[in-house]
């Protein structure tokens, strides 16, 4: 077995245009969730998300790569340029025939699906861009990856709702662990901030219209935001001998499903996920300093992953820190967990633990230490990210200093 | 504008190219289009006279759609804008 590390990061989000503006948002407590802007928002009722502002797809890309990138992929590939780029690789021959990317989304290129439906339906025009397919299609952005960067080996795209980057990364670690592949690229995105895309969400009455405050006992639903988390996962051999900078191992993995049902978070099937990343990692629970929690702001989400905390580390679970960035940068569904990494990596790396913005007030059902407003600087040395999905599939990974 | 030039317009944006560089017998492979350049093109060509244009890109020659030339191309369009008037 391989010791795995992650040699590069890369983001767009909420709260910046790449990983050194995201984590100072993070350090400062800052939201970067505000009125949503696009055609017909004026027709949901939902009309707040941690959207990317003040981009211009044009001034990154041009005409013909547009044509044939959505949303999702425009921010993985900004996201992979600064993750690839940080790690200093290069990819060709043996290694370039080896090294892949899996990505995380869980509705693809949901834009081209609405502006084309809109196109279609509401303009009653009979004919639609040639580039349509390629460019709604979940692997689009793995694709683009793996052309930009000439990776030839194992590569594709992971769908498991609100898991899918957690899943993921999952996946690119034990391909790197395994001895299987000497680099992954790995992570996911999400842009579903369009008409479409929020009035579906809309449909399930969980979303805030004014805040995502996670575990405070007034909290009143999920905040959708979007963006992209981008990393290179690498052999620990391989990067040292290149003499790489090392910005954090993972060590560990679990996934588990609940089998109970499509929409409500199980307790059981979150304890298990955690246990199994703390015995894969050979870990004992007093060592984890650091919880990224799911933390989405809903009733049901909050309670049931505190009470998972509580089960798995016992005396523990109230000497830990368990924060939601969810209620900085929104839940960015599919690419949630990767950019929610970055708070893990800082928390190791930093030292500082990222907040628990926007809370109020105590949830006794939710008495853990949240970190509640403002960031906190601790010596961590093992740190989770736990992810939920609807459909009961949890994945948690697990990290430690370098 | 003629049907001509702007199908010549057409072409010379998908190619990257100046106007007056696509000549009446080029071929779309000269040009540096490529198949998806050329489905591109056509959908821009349906756009422009809005027409339909009978191509299918499974078997481009088997196609009543003549696109060995930008000569052919142009006679083409200009008899499916015919038989639509």
């Amino acid at each position: 077995m391989k010791r795995v590390v992650i040699t590069g990061a890369g983001t767009i989000n909420a709260l910046g245009k790449n990983v050194p503006e995201t984590l100072e948002a993070m350090r400062e407590g800052r939201c970067g969730i505000g009125a949503l802007e696009f055609q017909d928002v004026e027709r949901l009722s939902i009309r707040i998300g941690g959207q990317v502002k003040d981009y211009d797809p044009e001034e990154k890309f041009n005409r013909q790569q547009i044509s044939l990138y959505d949303r999702f992929t425009q921010f993985t590939l900004l996201a992979a340029q600064e993750a690839i780029s940080q790690s200093g690789l290069t990819f060709t021959g043996e290694l370039a025939a080896q090294s892949g990317v899996v990505l995380g989304t869980a509705g693809g290129g949901v834009s081209t699906w609405d502006d084309n439906y809109r196109s279609v339906y509401e303009d009653g025009k009979n004919r639609v861009h040639p580039f349509v397919v390629p460019k709604l299609m979940n692997n689009a952005a793995a694709s683009h990856v793996s052309m930009a960067y000439n990776l030839k080996g194992p590569s594709f795209t992971v769908s498991t709702a609100c898991a899918s980057s957690n899943h993921a990364m999952a996946q690119a670690f034990q391909m790197v662990r395994s001895g299987m592949s000497p680099v992954m690229i790995a992570g996911g995105s999400e842009s579903m901030l369009c008409f479409g895309g929020v009035k579906a969400w809309e449909g399930l009455r969980v979303m805030s219209r004014d805040a995502c405050r996670p575990f405070s006992a007034n909290r009143n639903g999920m905040v959708q935001g979007e963006g992209a988390g981008v990393f290179v996962f690498e052999d620990f051999e391989h990067a040292k001998s290149r003499g790489a900078e090392i910005l954090a191992e993972v060590v560990g993995f679990a996934m588990t499903s609940d089998a109970a049902d499509i929409v409500m978070p199980s307790k059981q099937g979150a304890a298990r996920a955690i246990k199994g990343a703390l015995r894969d990692a050979k870990l004992n629970g007093s060592e984890v300093g650091y919880i990224n929690a799911h933390g989405t702001g809903t009733a049901a989400n909050d309670r049931t992953e505190s009470a998972a905390v509580a089960d798995v580390f016992g005396a523990h679970a109230d000497k830990l820190m368990i924060s939601s960035t969810k209620s900085m940068h929104g839940h960015l569904i599919g690419g949630t967990g990767a950019v929610e990494l970055l708070a893990c990596i800082m928390a190791l790396r930093d030292g500082v633990v990222a907040p628990t913005i926007g809370y109020e007030e105590p949830d006794p059902d939710c008495a853990l230490d949240v970190v509640p407003n403002e960031a906190r600087e601790a010596n961590v040395s093992v740190a989770l990210s736990n992810a939920f999905a609807f459909g009961g599939l949890n994945a948690v990974l697990a990290l430690r200093k370098v | 504008m003629t049907v001509k030039d702007r199908i010549v317009e057409i072409i010379a944006e998908q190619a990257v190219l100046d106007v007056s560089d696509v000549t009446m017998d080029s071929t779309l492979e000269d040009l540096g289009i490529d198949s998806l350049g050329l489905v591109e093109s056509i959908f821009a060509i349906e756009e422009a006279f809005d027409i339909q244009v009978p191509f299918n890109a499974n078997d481009p020659t088997e196609s009543d759609f003549d696109i060995s030339s930008v000569a052919s191309i142009i006679k083409a369009v200009e008899d499916l804008v015919k038989a639509q008037s």
